[in-house]
């Protein structure tokens, strides 16, 4: 299993061979998140209002996924990182530097959906509490790492750089997760993701995993793109280097 | 390596004043507050902890772009890239030597802009108490976004948008600290072992990535 992933992710070095992969799974990829998203967006509006929350539960089913994505966006970017430092994939640099504007996007969705959310619920836009204070800590880092790629324009070396920033900062995820549970603060403790079974009420719970795996897919989508543009960025760079090159001689 | 530290600390004292400026800079942003939040005594002397805080964390930051600038640019640092001496630990001393430079005169005139804040003994004590365990992680930290920065053309922003986030916990856990010995109910032993453990968490990772990255970004 882990043999044929690893020969899988092999022949996924060749850029070439990514693209046409990509390239096929794409109208796909794109079919099943519109699809999902279709079927969520319809559970959600479906689900019954919360006795206390009344219709700002369903602002739930946008930020809850999008705060799990802010924090799996990190982590493929960190298991990329890993890629470049130790395996020297050619396409790990690519992936983790795609990564970063769309991680940036979920956390920023996150942060603006709670704070819509906390508003009415708890009658403040913004508390200084743990999980918010890490998640805006996620954001900035995210900021960080994009301005650091702006900042090297030879992507050999800059890929190897941001692999141990993203690394250092991984500290934060587990930060974020267990925030709500080393401090008591006001954001409310897990209740999908708990050893004894989710608390949420499944006439909650299932319109959320949908919505959570149309985001999921949603991610990977562009990802994807992200990916090949980048690409495709680099090689339109390296032919102009070498038009360059070659009128000059 | 104690020929490092002795180098590198004499360094800082030295050529350009780098120590020197930190203290001028420290002293600027907290003479700069009254201004901002009035000369309101009591209020200073409730924020005067936080404010001599960050202050020092600023001082901290803006320093931490010479940690190997220099020995970029006049090629010392390939030196001691090619050395048997492991880049950790050259890292490890340099760190040191730079805090020892940087960090520690931060530390003795805490206690002077702690007066004009109006601040009470203990607390003057906690902060520098908290600021000498605290500060060596803001270094360790630092010297990760120095490294990767060393090969920038304009490095010295990006060292602190990079290293902030991280040295947030630094700066929390510090504060709150200080304030645990001055108000009652809030302990002061708690964060302040926090503290400790940070600052030794990260003298390792943080000598660790330094070096990795200026391996990463020497040609």
């Amino acid at each position: 299993m882990i043999a044929s992933i690893a020969a899988f992710l092999t022949g996924l070095a060749n850029p070439t061979r990514f693209l046409t992969v990509a390239g096929r799974l794409m109208p796909w990829m794109i079919c099943v998140t519109v699809l999902l998203f279709a079927v969520g967006l319809y559970l959600s509006f479906q689900a019954p209002e919360d006795y206390q929350q009344g219709m700002t539960v369903r602002i739930m089913f946008i930020h809850v996924p999008s705060a799990w994505l802010a924090m799996m966006c990190y982590t493929v970017m960190a298991i990329a990182a890993i890629g470049t430092l130790v395996w020297r994939h050619p396409l790990a640099d690519v992936a983790a530097k795609a990564a970063a504007p769309i991680g940036a996007a979920f956390t920023f969705l996150a942060l603006l959906t709670g704070s819509l959310w906390g508003k009415p619920m708890w009658g403040t836009w913004w508390v200084w509490d743990a999980r918010l204070t890490s998640v805006f800590v996620l954001f900035l880092m995210y900021l960080g790492l994009i301005a650091l790629n702006r900042a090297m324009d030879d992507p050999a070396r800059s890929a190897r750089v941001s692999a141990i920033i993203i690394l250092v900062g991984y500290i934060n995820i587990p930060i974020i997760k267990f925030s709500v549970e080393w401090w008591n603060t006001l954001h409310q403790p897990a209740s999908v993701m708990r050893l004894d079974g989710p608390t949420i009420h499944p006439s909650l719970l299932y319109p959320l995993l949908v919505m959570a795996l149309a985001f999921s897919m949603l991610f990977f989508t562009l990802h994807f793109a992200a990916m090949r543009n980048e690409i495709w960025r680099r090689r339109v760079a390296s032919m102009r280097r070498q038009a360059a090159r070659s009128a000059r001689g | 390596m104690w020929a490092l530290f002795l180098r590198d600390l004499r360094l800082s004292m030295r050529a350009g004043g780098g120590a020197l400026i930190g203290v001028l800079f420290f002293l600027a942003v907290v003479a700069v507050i009254p201004f901002g939040v009035g000369p309101d005594l009591k209020l200073l002397s409730l924020i005067g902890p936080a404010i001599l805080w960050i202050g020092a964390l600023l001082a901290a930051l803006l320093g931490l772009d010479r940690l190997f600038q220099h020995d970029r640019e006049d090629g010392s640092l390939d030196i001691m890239l090619m050395q048997e001496t492991p880049m950790f630990l050259t890292v490890l001393v340099k760190c040191l030597a730079h805090w020892a430079g940087t960090g520690l005169p931060l530390i003795i005139a805490s206690p002077v802009l702690g007066l004009l804040m109006n601040i009470k003994g203990v607390a003057m004590l906690a902060v520098a108490a908290t600021l000498l365990v605290g500060t060596p992680a803001i270094t360790f930290i630092g010297a990760v976004g120095a490294a990767v920065s060393v090969a920038l053309p304009r490095g010295g922003v990006l060292v602190s948008v990079l290293v902030l986030p991280l040295a947030v916990p630094v700066l929390i856990f510090g504060v709150s600290a200080v304030y645990g010995a001055v108000e009652d109910p809030a302990p002061f032993t708690p964060p302040f072992l926090i503290l400790c453990a940070i600052t030794l968490f990260f003298s390792v990772l943080g000598p660790l990535a330094a070096s990795a990255a200026l391996r990463a970004s020497a040609d």
